[in-house]
């Protein structure tokens, strides 16, 4: 029954993709509400009341917040198809360390290139890359950081994705011509049915992210 | 089970969960320490991104974060588990451990380093997020239960880092009254023999950060300006 399983999510939000991506691999069934992030509702106050943020996810009445710790849940609690993380120990780890790069890294220097100008945006069009090629030598020659399948590092960073037309127009660069391994694989990802339905539209997601400049940015 | 080898520096409160996790579960290891204003070549070949201690080499391969690393060493050693089986309990665990270190570690730092003018807000800040802390540990003996586990670890040596920061830029954070539940849980852990081996003492913090002249880089610091 999709009432068991609810999503609190925002389309945008590329944490949010994150826990799309993980249900529709699973094949989980479930009741997508959106929240307007400027008008939050009682029900998202309620599940989390320590960050007021979406992703949370909504299991038999109880909340799991934060989008890789959800996925993670997911993972555990639906291990009959599709394992997203390694069984094995060592390889597990190196997935949570890469996916915890990726939270720590890319959001923070994608900001920098989507809302800000002048020398900051320049630092963190450098720093963007510099992940971005970080994360280019760790894929290697695979075809996903998973190795020969799409696994939870690819679907901690493929999200992103989905910005990249943002970032691009917004930053004046071109991801392509810097990484085109990071661009190859992205496209790759999206040939996955659970990924491809899960990703907004990237010239949808760039107006809302002009929008959202405008508001840090008066130029 | 292999050999283990645990690069760290023994001021750190990410290092002694390691140490105390391997601890634990009664796992034997080589303690590789750290001078993190030089890195060793050997800190650089097994942690190339960040760079950063803690790592743990198990057979030669390094496994860094020290979040990371506490879930393998759980699952890798079996005794004395220390993240709850059941998913729901386990995700809470996991999501206050992000917590503390996303938001009680960083807000007391941000506490310690404000200039005079923004002292107070970010104080407020700090302590709102260890209210939470106190309030999930109310009632409880550890956040683990009847014996410590994942999340008493993680929050472990903040008590201790606390009193050095509170020191370190003229606040205060923390005290019994307002936070009745966690001076009782610190009391209690410290005193656990291994935990007590190898925890940051406030005292050895000051004297760190004095001598190496890092306490001047410090905005807002008492001891620096005390100087």
């Amino acid at each position: 029954m999709a009432k068991e399983v609810v999503l609190l999510d925002f389309w945008p939000s590329m944490f949010g993709m994150r826990v799309r991506i993980a249900l529709a691999e699973k094949g989980i069934k479930y009741e997508y509400k959106e929240e307007d992030l400027k008008n939050k509702s009682p029900l998202l106050l309620e599940m989390n009341p320590i960050n007021k943020q979406i992703p949370v996810l909504i299991h038999n009445g109880k909340p799991v917040c934060e989008s890789l710790i959800i996925v993670q849940y997911i993972d555990e609690v639906w291990n009959d198809k599709s394992p997203l993380l390694p069984s094995d120990p060592y390889q597990r780890a190196q997935a949570r360390f890469w996916a915890d790069f990726v939270d720590k890294k890319v959001y923070g220097a994608s900001r920098k290139v989507g809302s800000t100008t002048g020398e900051e945006q320049e630092a963190g069009k450098k720093e963007f890359f510099e992940i971005l090629k970080t994360l280019e030598v760790e894929l290697g020659d695979k075809p996903y950081f998973g190795g020969e399948t799409f696994g939870y590092v690819d679907l901690s960073f493929i999200t992103f994705y989905s910005w990249f037309h943002a970032y691009e127009v917004l930053g004046n660069i071109n991801i392509g011509a810097e990484c085109p391994k990071i661009i190859a694989w992205a496209k790759r990802c999206l040939q996955k049915e659970s990924v491809a339905k899960s990703l907004p539209d990237q010239k949808k997601v760039y107006e809302f992210a002009a929008q959202m400049r405008k508001r840090f940015v008066s130029e | 089970m292999g050999e283990v080898k645990v690069i760290g520096a023994s001021l750190s409160s990410f290092c002694c969960r390691i140490e105390w996790a391997l601890k634990l579960k009664g796992v034997e290891y080589e303690y590789i320490k750290e001078d993190l204003r030089n890195k060793s070549p050997i800190l650089l070949q097994y942690n190339p991104v960040h760079k950063k201690i803690p790592v743990l080499v198990h057979n030669g391969k390094p496994v860094a974060e020290s979040l990371v690393i506490l879930e393998y060493i759980d699952e890798t050693w079996q005794e004395n588990p220390l993240l709850p089986k059941d998913p729901l309990e386990k995700s809470t665990a996991r999501f206050w451990a992000r917590f503390v270190d996303e938001k009680c570690i960083v807000s007391a730092w941000d506490a310690c380093r404000a200039e005079e003018h923004e002292k107070e807000r970010a104080v407020e800040s700090a302590q709102e997020s260890l209210g939470m802390i106190d309030k999930l540990i109310e009632g409880k003996k550890f956040f683990g239960g009847e014996t410590i586990g994942f999340l008493d670890l993680v929050v472990g040596s903040l008590p201790n880092w606390l009193k050095f920061l509170e020191e370190l830029g003229g606040i205060k954070l923390v005290d019994a009254e307002k936070f009745p539940s966690f001076h009782e849980w610190s009391k209690k852990f410290v005193e656990i023999p291994i935990i007590k081996e190898k925890i940051p003492m406030p005292d050895d913090l000051i004297n760190y950060f004095t001598t190496s002249g890092l306490a001047k880089t410090i905005r807002g610091s008492a001891l620096a300006n005390n100087k």
